[in-house]
């Protein structure tokens, strides 16, 4: 279990990178505390796997260094870091039983045998292979599979990280929610440092303490599910998290009042907006109210989605979805009102200040 | 699942049959008529039952080959199978090196048997040899026209050249197929480099090293061209395998009738031999 230091971390897959597209990764430079639960959300290629890499050390990075309690260990092998990593598919030792390969970690650090025989019992009974501990792990089923690979990275107790690199992608839906369960469990147990690489918004937000939005080789906003849902840093995060996503609107922002088409809106603080920057309006679905009073919208579709209604609108001729309780009525000239709460306000992408 | 039976299918494969009816059916069926009659010329043939059978199991001379056979065989595998894997093992994965290693591996593969032969002949001879000089240089009493065991390390180093390439290039189309998560997922568990060998390379190489045993063993079971360009079965009768014996009974002193029943025997010692390594290495795979 370790806090871990991302000090100027950057990457470059190519040899000699000459401009700042040639990172994969761009800067990061972060603290990550013990025992924390952070999810790595993003796009595939973003460089979240980079990162895990990184850290586990089978990537060394271009710059930068990496601390583990204080200690670099930048150069140190993936061994010597004393990590756990879960990759996206399945990796087993096909010619040994389920038992030796949950076992296997725990042998090559030579770890005696009474102890390895009590932690792989514990760990097979978690991962519900129980019954087929003695069986060899070549003909099971992709997500058996999957669980083994799971299990051999839960199996060591002394690690100092455990990071997971999209670890239920090839899992069945129910399956996906009783192993997370169980690897938050875990989590609260021991208090291991997990980090958890996913695309899925969901799971990273059921998941993790604190959710790590990447975006383009760069960490966008690093925050509490609730805060990369009230106030995404970036119009990214915005239209990433959530479904369906944040509505951004481009605006001109003057004073307190932004104009988007021929509507203005009163905003409840005054925007510092630099000059030049492109300006952009973005509300979330949710803090949108349909009704009889306010700016027209007209609408365009109803998606009946069960609990509510999405509504997908054209607004000052920008689409906007709304969304609306599942009992209520759609009146026959729809108006829109705008939570002034939930109104951010955007300057090249990055979400400017004045907190309400 | 439910498996769709279609006897139209068969028509797909006669084809086939035929071309094998003609290339190795017909003749081997000469092969078989040779084999239980005797003939005194004039197209006049007389029944000979198993006689002939009988002469060729009796003699020791079929013993002594098929014994220098399966020596050789053994020795050859022995050789060629740990060293093509762990050539392999040591060819780089990526980069310039691949094609360079590539090209150089599948070279001797490329050259006829004959070829070969007469290659080593020339390159082991004490007199003009580059090889034969060089150990005789370095005192070695090297002649393997006159020494039977120079002659049978001659012909062991030809097909170690000739042939470890095959197991080499077979390991390692199974070594790049092993995704590098693998090799990630070791790094994390600690595993040494032994352990990696045994439990993830090993493994997935199973099957192309089936193959590679196979056709190893059938080839250096059936091998006659190199000892007969190099040694011609000699000194003595030391390098006389079973395909050279044949040839000098067949077509040397025109005995059609032992030639045939010795083919035959020593065709079914190749199929009874595979199929017992094929069923024995496979029944393992399954058990796992």
């Amino acid at each position: 279990m370790a806090r871990i230091n991302l000090d100027h971390i950057r990457h470059a897959y190519g040899a000699r990178p000459k401009s700042e597209a040639d990172y994969a990764l761009k800067e990061v430079h972060h603290e990550w505390n013990d025992g924390g639960a952070y999810a790595l959300l993003g796009p595939s290629g973003c460089g979240k796997t980079t990162l895990l890499n990184i850290i586990s050390g089978l990537i060394n990075p271009s710059e930068g260094r990496i601390l583990f309690d204080g200690t670099d260990v930048t150069h140190l092998t993936t061994q010597h870091r004393n990590i756990a990593q879960v990759f996206q598919f399945p990796v087993i030792y096909d010619t040994m039983t389920v038992y030796d390969n949950l076992a296997f970690p725990l042998r090559n650090r030579h770890v005696p045998e009474t102890e390895v025989d009590r932690r792989v019992k514990e760990i097979v009974e978690m991962i519900g292979l129980g019954g087929w501990a003695n069986k060899t792990a070549r003909g099971l089923t992709a997500d058996q599979k999957q669980k083994i690979s799971l299990g051999r990275g839960l199996v060591r107790s002394d690690v100092s990280a455990i990071l997971f690199d999209e670890p239920l992608t090839v899992i069945d839906p129910e399956m996906k929610w009783v192993l997370r369960s169980q690897i938050k469990r875990l989590h609260k147990q021991f208090g291991f440092t997990m980090v958890y690489v996913t695309h899925d918004q969901t799971e990273a937000l059921t998941f993790a303490d604190k959710v790590v939005v990447m975006y383009d080789g760069q960490i966008v906003q690093i925050g509490t599910p609730a805060e990369l849902f009230e106030r995404p840093r970036h119009t990214f995060v915005g239209y990433f998290i959530g479904s369906p996503g944040m509505n951004v609107l481009p605006a001109e922002i003057a004073g307190n009042t932004a104009a988007i088409g021929d509507q203005s809106i009163t905003l409840n603080f005054q925007p510092q907006i630099k000059a030049g920057a492109k300006t952009e309006l973005g509300i979330r679905p949710e803090f949108i109210s349909l009704g009889r009073e306010g700016m027209p919208v007209s609408i365009n579709k109803v998606e009946d989605i069960g609990r509510h209604k999405i509504v997908r609108a054209s607004f000052a001729d920008r689409p906007i979805s709304i969304i609306v309780d599942e009992d209520r009525e759609i009146p026959a000239e729809p108006r829109v009102t705008f939570d002034p709460k939930a109104i951010n306000i955007y300057a090249d992408s990055w979400r400017v200040g004045g907190e309400a | 699942m439910e498996k769709t039976w279609n006897n139209k299918a068969w028509f797909m494969v006669l084809p086939v049959l035929v071309l094998v009816a003609f290339s190795a059916v017909i003749p081997l069926m000469t092969v078989v008529n040779y084999s239980v009659q005797d003939t005194f010329g004039n197209n006049e043939f007389f029944w000979a039952g198993t006689d002939w059978f009988q002469d060729v199991l009796e003699s020791d001379r079929f013993w002594d080959a098929l014994t220098r056979n399966l020596i050789f065989s053994a020795i050859i595998l022995a050789i060629e199978i740990p060293l093509g894997i762990v050539i392999a093992l040591n060819m780089p994965k990526r980069g310039i090196g691949v094609p360079i290693c590539l090209v150089l591996m599948a070279l001797p593969l490329l050259i006829p048997w004959n070829v070969v032969g007469t290659i080593w002949q020339v390159f082991g001879r004490v007199d003009i040899g580059l090889l034969g000089r060089v150990v005789a240089s370095m005192g070695i009493n090297y002649n393997y026209v006159q020494n039977p065991i120079d002659a049978w390390v001659t012909l062991i180093i030809m097909d170690v050249w000739h042939w470890t390439s095959l197991v080499v290039l077979l390991c390692y189309a199974g070594l790049v197929s092993i995704p590098d998560a693998y090799y990630q997922a070791a790094k994390i568990d600690g595993a040494s480099r032994w352990s990696v060998f045994r439990y993830i390379q090993l493994p997935k190489m199973k099957r192309v090293l089936l193959i590679a045993f196979l056709l190893r063993f059938m080839d250096s079971f059936m091998i006659y061209t190199e000892p007969f360009v190099v040694t011609g079965g000699g000194p003595g009768n030391s390098t006389t395998f079973l395909s050279i014996d044949l040839v000098k009974m067949a077509i040397g002193q025109f005995d059609l009738g032992p030639a045939a029943a010795l083919s035959i025997i020593y065709f079914l010692i190749i199929l009874l031999l595979s199929w017992i390594f094929y069923t024995v290495m496979t029944t393992s795979d399954a058990q796992g």
